[in-house]
Protein backbone atom coordinates (compact mmCIF):
# COMPACT_ATOMS: atom_id res chain seq x y z
CA UNK A 1 0.00 0.00 0.00
CA UNK A 2 1.69 3.54 -1.06
CA UNK A 3 1.41 5.84 1.21
CA UNK A 4 -1.10 7.99 -0.64
CA UNK A 5 -3.97 4.94 -0.09
CA UNK A 6 -2.86 4.89 2.96
CA UNK A 7 -3.18 8.31 4.22
CA UNK A 8 -6.92 8.27 2.36
CA UNK A 9 -7.90 5.08 4.14
CA UNK A 10 -6.85 6.89 7.21
CA UNK A 11 -8.95 9.76 6.47
CA UNK A 12 -12.02 7.89 5.43
CA UNK A 13 -11.67 6.04 8.70
CA UNK A 14 -11.59 8.57 10.70
CA UNK A 15 -15.00 10.38 9.09
CA UNK A 16 -16.68 7.04 9.13
CA UNK A 17 -15.95 7.15 13.06
CA UNK A 18 -17.59 10.91 13.19
CA UNK A 19 -20.48 9.49 11.12
CA UNK A 20 -20.95 7.33 14.20
CA UNK A 21 -20.42 9.97 16.64
CA UNK A 22 -22.79 12.36 15.46
CA UNK A 23 -25.35 9.63 15.19
CA UNK A 24 -24.69 8.95 18.90
CA UNK A 25 -25.27 13.14 19.36
CA UNK A 26 -28.44 12.92 17.44
CA UNK A 27 -30.33 10.27 18.76
CA UNK A 28 -29.23 11.26 22.66
CA UNK A 29 -29.61 14.85 21.87
CA UNK A 30 -33.43 14.11 22.36
CA UNK A 31 -32.36 12.45 25.35
CA UNK A 32 -30.48 14.28 27.24
CA UNK A 33 -32.97 17.21 27.11
CA UNK A 34 -34.16 18.37 31.02
CA UNK A 35 -37.35 16.54 31.51
CA UNK A 36 -39.61 14.30 29.67
CA UNK A 37 -39.68 13.75 26.32
CA UNK A 38 -43.58 12.71 25.80
CA UNK A 39 -44.42 15.21 28.24
CA UNK A 40 -42.39 17.77 26.13
CA UNK A 41 -44.69 16.58 22.64
CA UNK A 42 -47.93 16.45 24.33
CA UNK A 43 -47.91 19.84 26.53
CA UNK A 44 -48.47 20.25 30.04
CA UNK A 45 -52.30 19.18 29.91
CA UNK A 46 -51.70 15.62 28.37
CA UNK A 47 -53.47 12.73 30.41
CA UNK A 48 -51.31 9.73 32.54
CA UNK A 49 -52.89 7.66 30.06
CA UNK A 50 -51.68 9.84 26.42
CA UNK A 51 -48.34 10.50 28.11
CA UNK A 52 -47.81 6.57 29.03
CA UNK A 53 -48.93 5.60 25.70
CA UNK A 54 -46.81 7.81 23.48
CA UNK A 55 -43.52 6.67 25.91
CA UNK A 56 -44.44 2.73 25.18
CA UNK A 57 -44.70 3.76 21.33
CA UNK A 58 -41.77 6.15 21.18
CA UNK A 59 -39.60 3.35 23.50
CA UNK A 60 -38.70 5.39 26.09
CA UNK A 61 -39.58 2.52 28.33
CA UNK A 62 -36.61 0.37 26.93
CA UNK A 63 -32.55 0.90 28.36
CA UNK A 64 -31.14 3.73 25.75
CA UNK A 65 -28.31 1.67 24.72
CA UNK A 66 -30.99 -0.61 23.59
CA UNK A 67 -33.15 2.09 21.33
CA UNK A 68 -30.10 3.73 20.59
CA UNK A 69 -29.26 -0.21 18.59
CA UNK A 70 -32.69 -0.45 17.59
CA UNK A 71 -32.61 3.02 15.77
CA UNK A 72 -29.00 2.70 14.04
CA UNK A 73 -29.98 -1.09 12.92
CA UNK A 74 -32.85 0.76 11.21
CA UNK A 75 -31.54 3.76 9.64
CA UNK A 76 -28.60 1.16 8.31
CA UNK A 77 -31.57 -0.58 6.81
CA UNK A 78 -33.20 2.55 5.44
CA UNK A 79 -36.05 2.91 8.18
CA UNK A 80 -35.66 6.50 10.29
CA UNK A 81 -38.78 5.30 12.11
CA UNK A 82 -42.54 6.73 11.79
CA UNK A 83 -43.47 10.81 11.88
CA UNK A 84 -45.48 11.16 14.83
CA UNK A 85 -47.49 14.11 13.73
CA UNK A 86 -48.65 12.18 10.25
CA UNK A 87 -48.05 8.74 11.27
CA UNK A 88 -46.31 7.40 7.91
CA UNK A 89 -43.05 6.00 7.82
CA UNK A 90 -39.97 8.91 7.70
CA UNK A 91 -38.13 7.48 4.80
CA UNK A 92 -41.39 7.94 2.40
CA UNK A 93 -41.38 11.65 3.64
CA UNK A 94 -38.14 12.58 3.16
CA UNK A 95 -37.36 10.87 0.13
CA UNK A 96 -38.93 13.28 -2.42
CA UNK A 97 -37.95 15.63 -0.44
CA UNK A 98 -34.27 14.80 -0.55
CA UNK A 99 -34.70 14.32 -4.32
CA UNK A 100 -36.22 18.36 -4.78
CA UNK A 101 -33.21 19.46 -2.37
CA UNK A 102 -30.18 18.18 -4.68
CA UNK A 103 -32.27 19.21 -7.16
CA UNK A 104 -32.21 22.69 -5.99
CA UNK A 105 -28.29 22.23 -4.94
CA UNK A 106 -27.14 20.98 -8.05
CA UNK A 107 -28.84 24.08 -9.98
CA UNK A 108 -27.55 25.94 -7.59
CA UNK A 109 -24.05 24.43 -8.37
CA UNK A 110 -24.25 24.64 -11.97
CA UNK A 111 -24.54 28.54 -11.65
CA UNK A 112 -21.87 29.30 -9.05
CA UNK A 113 -19.14 27.20 -9.82
CA UNK A 114 -18.28 28.14 -13.68
CA UNK A 115 -19.02 32.01 -12.44
CA UNK A 116 -17.07 31.63 -9.53
CA UNK A 117 -14.36 30.33 -11.36
CA UNK A 118 -14.59 32.87 -14.64
CA UNK A 119 -14.47 35.98 -11.89
CA UNK A 120 -11.97 34.60 -10.03
CA UNK A 121 -9.40 34.02 -12.16
CA UNK A 122 -9.75 37.26 -14.43
CA UNK A 123 -9.31 38.99 -10.89
CA UNK A 124 -6.25 37.37 -10.53
CA UNK A 125 -4.50 38.09 -13.40
CA UNK A 126 -5.99 41.65 -14.09
CA UNK A 127 -5.25 42.47 -10.17
CA UNK A 128 -5.89 45.87 -9.08
CA UNK A 129 -7.84 46.66 -11.57
CA UNK A 130 -10.93 48.44 -11.75
CA UNK A 131 -12.50 44.57 -12.30
CA UNK A 132 -10.74 43.34 -9.45
CA UNK A 133 -11.72 46.49 -6.96
CA UNK A 134 -15.42 45.93 -8.24
CA UNK A 135 -15.59 42.35 -7.52
CA UNK A 136 -13.97 42.44 -4.40
CA UNK A 137 -16.44 45.20 -2.89
CA UNK A 138 -19.50 43.12 -4.26
CA UNK A 139 -18.39 40.00 -2.95
CA UNK A 140 -17.41 41.57 0.17
CA UNK A 141 -20.91 43.07 0.12
CA UNK A 142 -22.80 39.54 -0.75
CA UNK A 143 -20.69 37.48 2.10
CA UNK A 144 -22.36 39.76 4.64
CA UNK A 145 -25.41 40.36 2.99
CA UNK A 146 -28.77 37.82 4.70
CA UNK A 147 -29.93 35.28 2.21
CA UNK A 148 -33.25 36.63 2.78
CA UNK A 149 -32.53 39.99 1.75
CA UNK A 150 -31.45 38.69 -1.59
CA UNK A 151 -33.97 36.30 -2.13
CA UNK A 152 -36.89 38.94 -1.17
CA UNK A 153 -35.14 41.75 -3.79
CA UNK A 154 -35.24 39.17 -6.74
CA UNK A 155 -38.43 38.33 -5.96
CA UNK A 156 -39.78 41.72 -5.68
CA UNK A 157 -37.81 42.46 -9.12
CA UNK A 158 -38.27 39.31 -11.00
CA UNK A 159 -41.40 38.29 -9.59
CA UNK A 160 -44.14 40.93 -8.76
CA UNK A 161 -42.41 43.62 -10.92
CA UNK A 162 -41.58 41.86 -14.31
CA UNK A 163 -43.19 38.95 -13.37
CA UNK A 164 -41.12 36.36 -15.11
CA UNK A 165 -40.38 33.70 -12.59
CA UNK A 166 -42.71 32.76 -10.38
CA UNK A 167 -42.15 33.99 -6.64
CA UNK A 168 -42.92 30.24 -4.93
CA UNK A 169 -41.22 27.35 -5.80
CA UNK A 170 -44.14 24.79 -6.28
CA UNK A 171 -42.94 21.20 -7.34
CA UNK A 172 -44.89 18.49 -7.27
CA UNK A 173 -43.92 14.76 -8.41
CA UNK A 174 -45.04 14.91 -12.18
CA UNK A 175 -43.17 18.53 -13.02
CA UNK A 176 -41.45 18.51 -15.66
CA UNK A 177 -38.03 19.29 -16.13
CA UNK A 178 -38.76 22.97 -17.57
CA UNK A 179 -41.29 23.22 -14.93
CA UNK A 180 -38.49 22.37 -12.52
CA UNK A 181 -36.30 24.76 -13.99
CA UNK A 182 -38.71 27.85 -14.00
CA UNK A 183 -39.62 27.51 -10.22
CA UNK A 184 -36.35 27.19 -8.77
CA UNK A 185 -34.25 29.98 -10.43
CA UNK A 186 -34.91 32.44 -8.29
CA UNK A 187 -33.78 30.09 -5.44
CA UNK A 188 -30.77 29.34 -7.32
CA UNK A 189 -29.48 32.61 -7.99
CA UNK A 190 -29.98 33.23 -4.12
CA UNK A 191 -28.02 30.34 -2.53
CA UNK A 192 -25.13 31.13 -5.50
CA UNK A 193 -24.88 34.81 -4.50
CA UNK A 194 -23.25 33.76 -1.51
CA UNK A 195 -21.49 30.64 -2.33
CA UNK A 196 -20.37 32.51 -5.40
CA UNK A 197 -18.41 35.72 -3.20
CA UNK A 198 -16.42 32.89 -0.99
CA UNK A 199 -15.71 30.77 -3.67
CA UNK A 200 -14.08 33.95 -6.12
CA UNK A 201 -12.38 35.07 -3.23
CA UNK A 202 -10.60 32.09 -2.55
CA UNK A 203 -9.87 31.26 -6.11
CA UNK A 204 -8.53 34.51 -6.45
CA UNK A 205 -6.04 33.84 -3.54
CA UNK A 206 -5.16 30.94 -4.87
CA UNK A 207 -4.36 31.94 -8.30
CA UNK A 208 -2.27 35.06 -6.82
CA UNK A 209 -0.03 32.35 -4.40
CA UNK A 210 0.52 30.74 -7.84
CA UNK A 211 1.55 33.90 -9.95
CA UNK A 212 4.30 35.22 -7.53
CA UNK A 213 6.18 31.93 -7.16
CA UNK A 214 9.67 31.87 -9.05
CA UNK A 215 8.78 29.59 -12.09
CA UNK A 216 5.88 31.76 -13.07
CA UNK A 217 8.64 34.96 -13.68
CA UNK A 218 10.64 32.31 -15.06
CA UNK A 219 7.99 31.41 -17.80
CA UNK A 220 7.50 34.79 -18.06
CA UNK A 221 11.15 35.83 -18.59
CA UNK A 222 11.72 33.06 -21.00
CA UNK A 223 8.83 34.98 -23.13
CA UNK A 224 6.14 32.18 -23.14
CA UNK A 225 3.01 33.12 -24.18
CA UNK A 226 0.46 34.31 -21.59
CA UNK A 227 -2.11 32.06 -22.40
CA UNK A 228 0.06 28.92 -22.23
CA UNK A 229 1.73 30.33 -19.10
CA UNK A 230 -1.58 30.23 -17.01
CA UNK A 231 -2.99 27.45 -18.76
CA UNK A 232 0.03 25.01 -18.29
CA UNK A 233 1.64 26.29 -15.31
CA UNK A 234 -0.40 28.20 -13.52
CA UNK A 235 -3.75 26.39 -13.06
CA UNK A 236 -2.25 23.02 -12.60
CA UNK A 237 -0.73 24.11 -9.51
CA UNK A 238 -3.78 26.13 -8.42
CA UNK A 239 -5.73 23.31 -8.71
CA UNK A 240 -5.34 21.58 -5.55
CA UNK A 241 -7.10 24.62 -3.53
CA UNK A 242 -9.69 25.42 -6.02
CA UNK A 243 -10.74 22.05 -6.05
CA UNK A 244 -10.98 21.71 -2.39
CA UNK A 245 -12.99 25.46 -2.22
CA UNK A 246 -15.30 24.42 -4.73
CA UNK A 247 -16.21 21.10 -2.90
CA UNK A 248 -16.34 22.61 0.93
CA UNK A 249 -19.13 25.05 -1.13
CA UNK A 250 -20.95 22.88 -2.08
CA UNK A 251 -20.96 21.34 1.61
CA UNK A 252 -21.94 24.44 2.71
CA UNK A 253 -24.87 24.71 -0.67
CA UNK A 254 -26.48 21.70 0.83
CA UNK A 255 -27.30 23.25 4.35
CA UNK A 256 -28.17 26.95 3.11
CA UNK A 257 -30.80 25.47 1.54
CA UNK A 258 -33.03 25.14 4.17
CA UNK A 259 -33.58 28.69 4.67
CA UNK A 260 -33.81 29.63 1.04
CA UNK A 261 -36.48 26.65 0.33
CA UNK A 262 -38.19 28.33 3.59
CA UNK A 263 -38.45 31.64 1.54
CA UNK A 264 -39.83 30.09 -1.47
CA UNK A 265 -41.96 27.56 -0.11
CA UNK A 266 -39.99 25.02 -1.69
CA UNK A 267 -41.30 21.47 -0.82
CA UNK A 268 -37.06 20.16 0.32
CA UNK A 269 -35.86 18.59 3.37
CA UNK A 270 -34.90 21.83 4.82
CA UNK A 271 -38.60 23.20 4.79
CA UNK A 272 -39.31 19.91 5.77
CA UNK A 273 -36.16 19.89 8.88
CA UNK A 274 -37.69 23.53 9.84
CA UNK A 275 -40.99 22.18 10.10
CA UNK A 276 -40.50 19.45 11.74
CA UNK A 277 -38.23 21.33 14.86
CA UNK A 278 -41.49 23.86 14.93
CA UNK A 279 -43.91 20.76 15.60
CA UNK A 280 -41.10 18.72 17.63
CA UNK A 281 -41.61 15.83 15.31
CA UNK A 282 -38.14 13.85 16.92
CA UNK A 283 -37.76 10.90 14.16
CA UNK A 284 -37.92 13.17 11.39
CA UNK A 285 -35.47 15.95 12.77
CA UNK A 286 -33.37 13.61 13.70
CA UNK A 287 -33.65 11.72 10.03
CA UNK A 288 -33.34 15.28 8.12
CA UNK A 289 -30.32 16.33 10.73
CA UNK A 290 -28.41 12.57 9.76
CA UNK A 291 -28.62 13.14 6.06
CA UNK A 292 -27.61 16.63 6.44
CA UNK A 293 -24.60 16.17 8.41
CA UNK A 294 -23.47 12.74 6.42
CA UNK A 295 -24.08 15.03 3.25
CA UNK A 296 -21.90 17.57 4.64
CA UNK A 297 -19.36 15.04 6.31
CA UNK A 298 -19.17 13.19 2.91
CA UNK A 299 -18.32 16.32 0.61
CA UNK A 300 -15.84 17.69 3.70
CA UNK A 301 -13.72 14.38 3.73
CA UNK A 302 -13.93 14.44 -0.43
CA UNK A 303 -12.39 17.55 -0.07
CA UNK A 304 -10.00 16.04 2.56
CA UNK A 305 -9.34 13.69 0.46
CA UNK A 306 -8.80 15.80 -3.13
CA UNK A 307 -6.68 18.33 -1.10
CA UNK A 308 -4.08 15.36 -0.16
CA UNK A 309 -4.14 13.88 -3.49
CA UNK A 310 -3.31 17.03 -5.35
CA UNK A 311 -0.32 18.00 -2.76
CA UNK A 312 1.98 15.75 -1.98
CA UNK A 313 3.27 17.69 0.98
CA UNK A 314 0.22 17.11 2.91
CA UNK A 315 0.21 13.15 2.93
CA UNK A 316 2.88 13.40 5.77
CA UNK A 317 0.95 14.91 8.68
CA UNK A 318 3.10 16.61 11.76
CA UNK B 1 -10.49 57.99 -8.39
CA UNK B 2 -12.34 54.75 -7.69
CA UNK B 3 -10.33 54.28 -4.69
CA UNK B 4 -11.31 57.29 -2.91
CA UNK B 5 -14.71 57.29 -3.89
CA UNK B 6 -14.67 53.17 -2.89
CA UNK B 7 -13.06 54.74 0.23
CA UNK B 8 -16.23 57.85 0.71
CA UNK B 9 -18.81 54.64 0.30
CA UNK B 10 -17.08 52.82 2.88
CA UNK B 11 -16.71 55.61 5.58
CA UNK B 12 -20.52 57.01 4.59
CA UNK B 13 -21.88 53.44 4.86
CA UNK B 14 -19.98 52.69 8.51
CA UNK B 15 -21.11 56.40 9.37
CA UNK B 16 -24.49 55.61 8.54
CA UNK B 17 -24.19 52.14 10.48
CA UNK B 18 -22.79 54.10 14.23
CA UNK B 19 -25.31 56.74 13.82
CA UNK B 20 -28.20 53.94 13.31
CA UNK B 21 -26.59 51.68 16.32
CA UNK B 22 -25.94 54.98 18.35
CA UNK B 23 -29.87 55.59 17.96
CA UNK B 24 -30.99 52.14 18.81
CA UNK B 25 -29.41 52.77 22.04
CA UNK B 26 -31.58 55.28 22.71
CA UNK B 27 -34.48 54.28 21.21
CA UNK B 28 -36.57 55.18 24.28
CA UNK B 29 -35.74 58.78 23.44
CA UNK B 30 -35.26 58.51 19.65
CA UNK B 31 -38.20 56.17 18.59
CA UNK B 32 -41.93 58.18 17.81
CA UNK B 33 -43.51 55.40 18.84
CA UNK B 34 -43.39 52.71 21.76
CA UNK B 35 -42.67 49.26 20.02
CA UNK B 36 -45.39 47.26 20.55
CA UNK B 37 -48.42 49.94 20.53
CA UNK B 38 -50.64 49.99 17.49
CA UNK B 39 -50.40 53.20 15.85
CA UNK B 40 -52.40 52.73 12.22
CA UNK B 41 -53.75 50.52 9.93
CA UNK B 42 -51.69 47.15 8.57
CA UNK B 43 -48.65 47.82 6.11
CA UNK B 44 -48.96 51.34 5.75
CA UNK B 45 -46.58 52.70 3.07
CA UNK B 46 -43.58 54.45 4.03
CA UNK B 47 -43.56 58.63 3.66
CA UNK B 48 -43.03 58.43 -0.29
CA UNK B 49 -45.41 56.11 -0.86
CA UNK B 50 -47.86 57.28 1.26
CA UNK B 51 -48.52 60.96 1.10
CA UNK B 52 -51.56 60.89 2.80
CA UNK B 53 -52.90 63.49 5.70
CA UNK B 54 -53.46 60.34 8.31
CA UNK B 55 -50.05 58.84 7.39
CA UNK B 56 -48.00 59.46 10.46
CA UNK B 57 -45.33 56.90 10.49
CA UNK B 58 -42.10 57.44 8.86
CA UNK B 59 -41.41 54.58 7.43
CA UNK B 60 -45.39 53.35 7.86
CA UNK B 61 -46.40 50.01 9.57
CA UNK B 62 -45.99 46.42 10.11
CA UNK B 63 -48.36 43.25 10.00
CA UNK B 64 -50.20 44.45 12.62
CA UNK B 65 -50.22 48.20 12.55
CA UNK B 66 -47.15 49.00 14.75
CA UNK B 67 -44.68 51.85 13.58
CA UNK B 68 -42.11 50.12 11.51
CA UNK B 69 -39.45 52.78 12.09
CA UNK B 70 -39.99 52.53 16.35
CA UNK B 71 -40.19 48.20 15.77
CA UNK B 72 -36.67 49.06 13.93
CA UNK B 73 -34.79 50.82 16.34
CA UNK B 74 -35.70 48.36 19.19
CA UNK B 75 -35.13 45.40 17.06
CA UNK B 76 -31.47 46.16 15.95
CA UNK B 77 -31.11 46.76 19.96
CA UNK B 78 -32.25 43.55 20.48
CA UNK B 79 -30.52 41.73 17.97
CA UNK B 80 -27.59 43.16 18.67
CA UNK B 81 -27.90 42.33 22.14
CA UNK B 82 -28.25 38.93 21.54
CA UNK B 83 -25.61 38.73 18.99
CA UNK B 84 -22.64 40.07 21.11
CA UNK B 85 -23.62 38.42 24.49
CA UNK B 86 -23.20 34.64 22.30
CA UNK B 87 -19.90 36.21 20.87
CA UNK B 88 -18.56 37.05 23.58
CA UNK B 89 -20.08 33.68 24.98
CA UNK B 90 -18.51 32.33 22.79
CA UNK B 91 -15.08 34.08 23.28
CA UNK B 92 -14.95 33.11 27.12
CA UNK B 93 -15.41 29.17 25.99
CA UNK B 94 -13.28 29.46 23.43
CA UNK B 95 -10.27 31.08 24.45
CA UNK B 96 -10.63 29.30 28.37
CA UNK B 97 -10.28 25.89 26.64
CA UNK B 98 -7.38 27.19 24.24
CA UNK B 99 -5.69 28.11 26.43
CA UNK B 100 -6.14 25.53 29.03
CA UNK B 101 -5.20 22.97 26.28
CA UNK B 102 -2.51 25.50 25.41
CA UNK B 103 -0.68 25.49 28.55
CA UNK B 104 -1.57 21.55 29.71
CA UNK B 105 -0.71 20.31 26.79
CA UNK B 106 -0.75 15.99 27.06
CA UNK B 107 -4.01 14.36 27.29
CA UNK B 108 -6.24 17.46 28.42
CA UNK B 109 -4.81 19.03 24.81
CA UNK B 110 -5.90 16.13 23.03
CA UNK B 111 -9.52 15.23 24.84
CA UNK B 112 -10.26 19.34 24.26
CA UNK B 113 -9.03 19.18 20.35
CA UNK B 114 -10.75 16.13 19.30
CA UNK B 115 -14.32 17.32 20.92
CA UNK B 116 -13.78 20.39 18.98
CA UNK B 117 -13.50 18.71 16.04
CA UNK B 118 -16.43 16.52 16.29
CA UNK B 119 -18.14 19.93 17.17
CA UNK B 120 -16.61 21.77 13.86
CA UNK B 121 -17.59 18.16 11.68
CA UNK B 122 -21.30 18.71 12.10
CA UNK B 123 -23.11 21.81 10.41
CA UNK B 124 -24.00 24.48 13.02
CA UNK B 125 -27.35 24.90 11.80
CA UNK B 126 -28.06 21.26 12.13
CA UNK B 127 -26.57 21.15 15.86
CA UNK B 128 -28.78 24.06 16.42
CA UNK B 129 -32.17 22.66 15.08
CA UNK B 130 -31.16 19.95 16.38
CA UNK B 131 -31.25 21.79 19.99
CA UNK B 132 -34.05 23.99 20.00
CA UNK B 133 -36.13 20.71 18.29
CA UNK B 134 -35.46 18.86 21.55
CA UNK B 135 -35.37 22.12 24.38
CA UNK B 136 -38.02 24.92 22.37
CA UNK B 137 -36.78 27.95 21.60
CA UNK B 138 -35.62 30.71 24.25
CA UNK B 139 -32.55 33.27 23.80
CA UNK B 140 -30.84 31.14 26.92
CA UNK B 141 -31.02 28.06 24.77
CA UNK B 142 -29.78 30.25 21.80
CA UNK B 143 -27.04 32.01 22.91
CA UNK B 144 -25.50 28.52 24.97
CA UNK B 145 -25.84 27.14 21.47
CA UNK B 146 -23.47 29.28 19.75
CA UNK B 147 -21.28 29.29 22.90
CA UNK B 148 -20.45 25.69 22.34
CA UNK B 149 -20.65 25.73 18.29
CA UNK B 150 -19.16 28.81 17.87
CA UNK B 151 -16.17 28.32 20.70
CA UNK B 152 -15.02 25.39 18.94
CA UNK B 153 -13.85 27.48 16.23
CA UNK B 154 -12.14 30.13 18.82
CA UNK B 155 -11.07 27.52 20.76
CA UNK B 156 -9.21 26.09 17.81
CA UNK B 157 -7.28 30.15 16.91
CA UNK B 158 -6.71 30.79 20.70
CA UNK B 159 -5.20 26.87 21.16
CA UNK B 160 -2.97 28.09 18.23
CA UNK B 161 -1.52 31.04 19.78
CA UNK B 162 -1.27 30.38 22.73
CA UNK B 163 1.29 27.43 21.64
CA UNK B 164 3.54 30.13 20.46
CA UNK B 165 3.20 31.98 23.67
CA UNK B 166 3.46 28.75 25.81
CA UNK B 167 7.26 28.36 24.10
CA UNK B 168 8.64 31.61 25.04
CA UNK B 169 11.07 32.29 28.18
CA UNK B 170 9.02 34.68 29.92
CA UNK B 171 6.11 32.53 30.02
CA UNK B 172 8.32 29.88 31.29
CA UNK B 173 9.88 31.95 34.08
CA UNK B 174 6.08 32.53 35.20
CA UNK B 175 5.19 29.13 35.57
CA UNK B 176 8.03 28.20 37.30
CA UNK B 177 7.61 31.43 39.40
CA UNK B 178 4.50 29.34 40.44
CA UNK B 179 1.89 31.43 39.03
CA UNK B 180 -1.74 29.74 38.90
CA UNK B 181 -3.29 29.28 35.79
CA UNK B 182 -5.73 32.00 35.95
CA UNK B 183 -2.09 34.38 36.03
CA UNK B 184 -0.60 32.21 33.32
CA UNK B 185 -4.18 32.72 30.96
CA UNK B 186 -4.98 36.50 31.73
CA UNK B 187 -1.56 37.91 32.52
CA UNK B 188 1.00 35.94 30.52
CA UNK B 189 -1.03 34.96 27.14
CA UNK B 190 -4.25 37.42 26.89
CA UNK B 191 -2.47 40.65 26.72
CA UNK B 192 0.00 39.27 23.79
CA UNK B 193 -2.25 37.54 21.78
CA UNK B 194 -4.69 40.29 21.79
CA UNK B 195 -4.71 41.26 18.20
CA UNK B 196 -5.55 37.97 16.43
CA UNK B 197 -8.58 37.29 18.88
CA UNK B 198 -9.57 41.39 18.41
CA UNK B 199 -9.94 40.07 14.28
CA UNK B 200 -11.21 37.30 14.71
CA UNK B 201 -14.00 38.32 16.94
CA UNK B 202 -15.06 40.97 14.41
CA UNK B 203 -16.06 37.77 11.94
CA UNK B 204 -17.39 35.74 14.16
CA UNK B 205 -19.64 38.60 15.50
CA UNK B 206 -20.86 39.26 11.74
CA UNK B 207 -21.25 35.31 11.03
CA UNK B 208 -23.26 34.95 14.71
CA UNK B 209 -25.25 38.15 13.70
CA UNK B 210 -26.54 36.69 10.91
CA UNK B 211 -26.97 33.09 12.06
CA UNK B 212 -29.61 34.81 14.90
CA UNK B 213 -30.87 36.82 12.41
CA UNK B 214 -31.64 33.79 10.23
CA UNK B 215 -33.01 31.82 12.83
CA UNK B 216 -35.03 34.33 13.43
CA UNK B 217 -36.54 34.52 10.25
CA UNK B 218 -36.83 30.81 10.54
CA UNK B 219 -39.09 31.48 13.90
CA UNK B 220 -36.81 29.86 16.14
CA UNK B 221 -34.85 33.10 17.63
CA UNK B 222 -35.98 35.43 19.61
CA UNK B 223 -40.09 34.80 20.33
CA UNK B 224 -42.40 37.74 19.90
CA UNK B 225 -43.74 40.26 20.91
CA UNK B 226 -40.05 40.99 21.20
CA UNK B 227 -39.03 42.87 18.12
CA UNK B 228 -36.25 41.70 16.07
CA UNK B 229 -34.48 42.16 12.69
CA UNK B 230 -35.12 38.60 12.01
CA UNK B 231 -38.62 37.51 13.06
CA UNK B 232 -39.61 41.49 11.32
CA UNK B 233 -38.46 39.88 8.08
CA UNK B 234 -40.57 36.85 8.36
CA UNK B 235 -43.68 38.37 9.72
CA UNK B 236 -43.55 40.91 6.52
CA UNK B 237 -42.36 38.81 4.23
CA UNK B 238 -46.05 38.03 2.59
CA UNK B 239 -46.39 42.26 2.52
CA UNK B 240 -43.64 42.10 -1.03
CA UNK B 241 -47.11 40.78 -3.13
CA UNK B 242 -48.52 44.24 -2.72
CA UNK B 243 -46.21 46.06 -3.17
CA UNK B 244 -45.30 47.46 0.63
CA UNK B 245 -41.17 47.61 1.17
CA UNK B 246 -41.84 46.75 5.28
CA UNK B 247 -39.90 42.96 5.07
CA UNK B 248 -37.18 45.42 3.10
CA UNK B 249 -36.41 47.79 6.12
CA UNK B 250 -35.18 45.15 8.09
CA UNK B 251 -33.70 43.00 5.78
CA UNK B 252 -31.92 45.96 4.94
CA UNK B 253 -30.52 46.61 8.41
CA UNK B 254 -29.20 43.35 8.61
CA UNK B 255 -27.35 43.34 5.35
CA UNK B 256 -25.71 47.26 6.27
CA UNK B 257 -24.57 45.90 9.90
CA UNK B 258 -22.91 42.94 8.93
CA UNK B 259 -21.26 44.92 5.74
CA UNK B 260 -19.83 47.90 7.99
CA UNK B 261 -18.97 45.01 10.84
CA UNK B 262 -16.60 43.19 7.67
CA UNK B 263 -15.52 46.42 6.22
CA UNK B 264 -13.78 46.79 9.13
CA UNK B 265 -12.56 44.15 10.60
CA UNK B 266 -11.00 43.45 6.45
CA UNK B 267 -9.33 47.29 6.99
CA UNK B 268 -8.05 45.97 10.68
CA UNK B 269 -6.57 43.00 8.67
CA UNK B 270 -4.85 45.33 6.41
CA UNK B 271 -3.25 47.43 8.47
CA UNK B 272 -2.30 44.82 11.51
CA UNK B 273 -0.30 43.28 7.54
CA UNK B 274 1.03 47.23 6.82
CA UNK B 275 2.18 47.59 9.87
Amino acid sequence: MTVLTRTILTRIAASIIMLVLISVFIFFAVDMLPGDVARAILGSSATTEALAALRTKLGLDEPAVWRFAHWAWGVLHGDFGTSITTQEPVTTIISFRLGNTLWLAALAAAISIPLALALGIGSALWEGSAFDRIASIVTLGAISMPEFFVAYSLVALFALNWQIFPPISTVTTDSTFLDRLDALILPAITLAFAVVAHMMRMIRAAILDVLGSPFMVMAELKGMPLRRRILRHALPNAAAPIINVIVLNLAYLIVGVVVVEVIFVYPGLGQLLIDSVAQRDLPLVQAGSLIFAAIYLTLNTVADVLAIAFNPRLRFPR
Amino acid sequence: MMTTLFKIIGWGLRGIVVLWVLASLGAEFVAPYKPNDIVGQMWNGAFWQDTSETARQVLGTDQLGRDLLSRLLYGTRNTLTVALGATFAAFAVGIGFGFWAAIARGRIDMACSRVADLIIAVPTLIVTLLVIAAVGPSVGVLVAIIAVVDGARVFRLARLVAMNICAMEYFESARLRGENLRWLMLHEILPNVRMPLITEFGLRFCFIFLFIAALSFLGLGLQPPEADLGSMVRENASAISFGVLAPFFPAAVIAMLAIAVNLSSEALVRAKRRA
